[in-house]
């Protein structure tokens, strides 16, 4: 199978996500530029984190533009995966690819640290991998990660088994801890935590693999059945 | 908008001679003398004074540092590129180079911190890509007056918020640094940056231009009326009843900076053929990046038309032109015919990128401006052949006639001191700094800020590099010679500590007014200082900077030479951090305990000032301790090393326990005023119980068993005359807590 990682103007996660796709969960990868106009051979998609377009006017908001998106737009459409990080996460929500938006941290300050998650929802095609209720220790390293949407949304969140990781000490200020939902089909994850930043023992953790492996499990295991 | 330096009310070369109009942009009669009789043989004009009062400024020429940074210990069986170039470069195996440089930016972020601090890390990353390095991490070292008012607070927290703004931005991890407070840095804050790259050797780049013909090419932002002379330190007003046109400082655009980044190394690794020569227009701006790379070339001269330059701002003069500070720029030599292809790249990455002149024969630097030659002056003028001065020294009053003994600790309650000590700016946890930088982007940081180095692996490779920065301007105060020392043999033992072998250092040189002689004295001993320890651990100098003129109502800084050192670790398995790692494991203090008072944290804490002479310091004594820290980590005997520095042994103990809320049970032959010494050549560290005989046969008499690692949260150590006794957790929480409170 193979993956695109996209990569915008002041994308600066690219490599790591390449980086860990490639050397640890050991599948094709390739860097696709924000100008291109398809995603024809991919089966998943990742997002990376970084400052598109050094989130001037609002992070995400000018990235959002970019000739890729009708493209990911159609990938989404079509039900295969889509993972956005950080400042993916926030492409997706300006894309209108999942609801919500992302905010300034509560502290008003950027934050970098590793945070305790719990796997609230281990049946999405990110998550497979993990055990329900799951603790797993993930980076975080954002200023503008307090995810928000109204009440009516959050209820229709929970109702669908949209939301997928949840903070156990909430960094950001985010509604109902919420540090990664998905879309209601369920196949556009947004998280603002870094997995690819948790896929080796000697940085830490690697309880980030699971992320990247429940995709791959969920395409190997639907064998080639899109479109 | 009238301007008091557009072309039509600039100053006639008559004016600037008659009123002495160069003084006020930083000339002195002297130089002015020079360049009219000796370089030009004829009077200067307003812009060709102002090439010259930039490209002769400190900042640009070193003229009064030069001598005195000759002195370094620069060489070096891995030195590939030492000082001169943009950064210097070592070999690490593999075709591999490191690259390193510091850069101070105390003044800009003394008048706006934010922008300052911002344009501080933009200047050092643009060094170390122009080399052809990728940068893979930066650090910070900070000095700020204890914060006292709102004014001060704000002030932290605003130099704090650019470094984090630029480096997240652009994807460097700011891996470390060191901060510290003392009231010597009132209304003169310290902002060093350091950053580090790594290369394939075979890439090289340097920063000249050679070959007639060939094409000078601008890249990045536009150019605006922004830091102008900022390098000549010249409060620049013509006419104090205009509108004066200098913005003071620059503003920083990390966004743009990433393109420019990638789209130079794409330049430098997939053109190389096309490229000539790259380099930062930092300092001085376009003047300085076109002579310097001129006159490095030899033998040619450098024509540029300003008509091409990208401005932001209409009616820019020659003068604003050239020594605009505007961030975000490179100047590149590309071989002739070649133009269109280099263009096309930057073009590609949504990089400004125009060709503004040409590689000419002769020696002459030549700026055309509305089809007028605005200035004619050899390129060497300019760059090399910067007067020099070697400056009167003369030892500071505060030196004579001082105390020989060392302060006396008055401690009644040992525990309490203890957490008096724990709750120092200097000494608490800077967590609330560095949890605001990306300390991880780009995957390879192994050990992240709060141990005594930072360690970022070499992808693919079984090597890491540690990096740490460091300097204790207390010591260079009492004795800049032996503090200068100290400031290198402390990073070299936080090099150690971590597992690794130092390579080299680089340094910003934060001194007072070199005019005068008692403050160059500081800055010439301490170089003479930093050079005897540079050379005993084999640890070149191969780039710096000097910040000169630190000093505000005529009272310097302390001296503060900021060292910036790199080490190798030659497998990962000997990545060694300072927390306990496990119940029983054995501590070891290794070095001798010596009477190190004067100078020290407690002094400070308990008087409110330091004084005396400083207490000594054995350099070949330091490295036998290290050699052999080295020699057991390689051997696998240590679970934790820690650098015993401020604060002294009972402060690195602490520190030991808190990664892992393991307390300890310690007894050692010392009084409770001397777990406060600072005296040097020292480390805390943990030893397996079934590695025990094996280090203490390593280490002889040189380490002192203290006791044992538990696992109950609580820290006790007995001294000869009492005892510390506190619960890990607590003193975890008084540490951790100072400095956020502080800044509240």
């Amino acid at each position: 199978m193979k993956f695109a990682v996209l990569a915008f103007p002041g994308s600066n996660c690219e490599m790591d996500l390449y980086n860990a796709i490639k050397d640890i969960i050991k599948e094709d990868v390739e860097l696709v530029s924000y100008k291109h106009d398809s995603l024809a051979g991919f089966d998943a998609v990742l997002i990376p984190g970084g400052f598109s377009y050094g989130d001037y006017l609002r992070s995400g908001a000018i990235a959002r533009f970019s000739p890729i998106i009708p493209a990911l737009q159609d990938f989404a459409k079509s039900g295969k995966p889509v993972l956005g990080i950080c400042n993916g996460f926030q492409i997706l929500t300006e894309a209108g690819l999942l609801p919500g938006s992302l905010q300034k941290n509560v502290s008003a300050k950027f934050i970098c640290k590793t945070e305790p998650l719990v796997v609230n929802n281990n049946h999405s095609m990110f998550s497979s991998e993990y055990k329900a209720g799951q603790l797993i220790d993930l980076p975080i390293a954002h200023g503008d990660g307090n995810y928000y949407c109204d009440q009516a949304t959050l209820r229709d969140l929970v109702a669908n088994d949209q939301i997928v990781f949840k903070y156990q000490n909430n960094p950001n200020g985010s509604v109902d801890n919420i540090a990664g939902i998905t879309n209601k089909q369920g196949n556009v994850l947004g998280m603002m935590p870094h997995p690819e930043r948790a896929v080796e023992a000697v940085l830490g953790s690697d309880d980030g693999k699971g992320v990247f492996q429940s995709i791959v499990n969920h395409i190997k295991s639907r064998g080639v059945i899109y479109e | 908008m009238n301007s008091v330096m557009d072309q039509t009310t600039e100053a006639t070369p008559e004016q600037i001679r008659d009123n002495k109009l160069y003084q006020s942009m930083g000339l002195t009669d002297h130089e002015y003398g020079l360049i009219k009789d000796d370089v030009l043989h004829r009077l200067p004009n307003y812009t060709e004074v102002g090439l010259f009062s930039g490209m002769w400024s400190e900042h640009c020429s070193y003229k009064n540092s030069k001598p005195v940074l000759k002195k370094f210990f620069t060489k070096g069986k891995h030195v590939v590129k030492g000082p001169g170039e943009g950064a210097g470069i070592i070999d690490i195996g593999d075709n591999q180079g490191v690259v390193f440089k510091a850069e101070s930016h105390n003044h800009p972020s003394a008048v706006e911190p934010f922008q300052g601090a911002t344009t501080g890390v933009g200047g050092i990353l643009r060094d170390i890509f122009s080399m052809g390095a990728r940068p893979i991490a930066s650090m910070d070292s900070l000095r700020f007056a204890e914060p006292k008012t709102d004014a001060d607070k704000y002030f932290i927290q605003q130099i704090v918020a650019g470094i984090s703004a630029y480096g997240n931005c652009i994807g460097i991890p700011t891996v470390g640094g060191d901060t510290a407070f003392d009231d010597a840095y009132a209304h003169n804050p310290l902002v060093n940056v350091m950053s580090v790259g790594l290369m394939d050797l075979d890439k090289i780049e340097v920063g000249a231009a050679a070959g007639v013909g060939n094409s000078i090419i601008y890249v990045g932002h536009k150019t605006g009326r922004d830091g102008i002379n900022g390098a000549s330190f010249a409060s620049f007003q013509f006419d104090s009843e205009h509108e004066s046109q200098r913005s003071a400082v620059q503003v920083g655009d990390p966004f743009e900076e990433k393109l420019v980044m990638e789209a130079c190394l794409d330049v430098i690794n997939n053109h190389s053929d096309a490229l000539v020569g790259i380099q930062d227009m930092g300092a001085a701006g376009l003047v300085s990046s076109s002579a310097e790379m001129g006159s490095k070339a030899g033998g040619n001269g450098m024509e540029l038309n300003l008509d091409l330059v990208p401005q932001r701002e209409a009616g820019m003069s020659a003068f604003e032109l050239m020594l605009s500070e505007s961030q975000e720029r490179m100047l590149l030599c590309v071989k002739a015919g070649h133009e269109d292809e280099v263009l096309k790249v930057f073009a590609d990455h949504g990089v400004n990128a125009v060709v503004i002149g040409h590689v000419t024969e002769g020696h002459n630097y030549k700026l055309m401006h509305h089809g007028k030659l605005v200035a004619d002056v050899p390129v060497d003028s300019l760059a090399s052949q910067a007067p020099v001065y070697h400056r009167e020294s003369e030892m500071p009053e505060h030196l004579k006639n001082v105390d020989t003994n060392q302060y006396q600790p008055k401690i009644t309650n040992p525990t309490e001191t203890l957490k008096e000590m724990l709750s120092q700016l200097t000494i608490a946890s800077k967590e609330s700094i560095y949890e605001t930088y990306d300390t991880q982007v780009q995957t390879n940081t192994i050990v992240a800020p709060g141990s005594d180095a930072a360690v970022v692996r070499v992808r693919h490779y079984d090597k890491a590099l540690a990096i740490t920065t460091d300097v204790n301007g207390r010591y260079l105060y009492l004795n800049p010679r032996e503090g200068g020392a100290m400031a290198v043999a402390e990073a070299a033992r936080n090099i150690v500590a971590s597992g690794a072998v130092p390579l080299g250092i680089t340094d910003c040189l934060n001194f007072g007014n070199p005019e005068k002689p008692d403050q160059f004295y500081e800055l010439d001993q301490a170089v003479m200082g930093m050079t005897e320890a540079c050379e005993k651990f084999e640890a070149p100098v191969i780039s710096g900077n000097v910040s000169l003129n630190n000093e505000y109502d005529n009272i310097p800084i302390y001296p503060t030479p900021m060292v910036g050192m790199v080490g190798l670790i030659k497998g990962l398995d000997h990545i060694t951090t300072q927390d306990f790692k496990h119940a029983d494991d054995v501590v070891y203090v290794v070095g001798k305990t010596e009477p190190g008072f004067n100078g020290s944290q407690i002094q400070k804490m308990q008087t409110g000032q330091i004084s005396g002479k400083l207490f000594d310091f054995d350099l070949d004594y330091e490295v036998k301790i290290q050699k052999l820290v080295t020699a057991a980590i390689q051997q696998k005997l240590l679970n934790s090393a820690h650098d015993i520095s401020e604060g002294g042994l009972i402060t690195a103990i602490a520190e030991s326990t808190f990664g892992n809320q393991l307390g300890v049970d310690l007894t050692a032959d010392l009084t409770v005023a001397d777990f406060f010494s600072e005296s040097q050549s020292r480390f805390i560290v943990s030893v397996p119980q079934e590695k025990q005989a094996e280090f203490e046969q390593l280490v002889g008499n040189d380490a002192q068993k203290l006791g044992k690692v538990v696992d109950d949260n609580h820290l006790f150590v007995q001294a000869n005359d009492g005892y510390f006794d506190l619960d890990v957790d607590k003193a975890f929480g008084i540490w951790k807590g100072a400095l956020p409170c502080r800044l509240k």
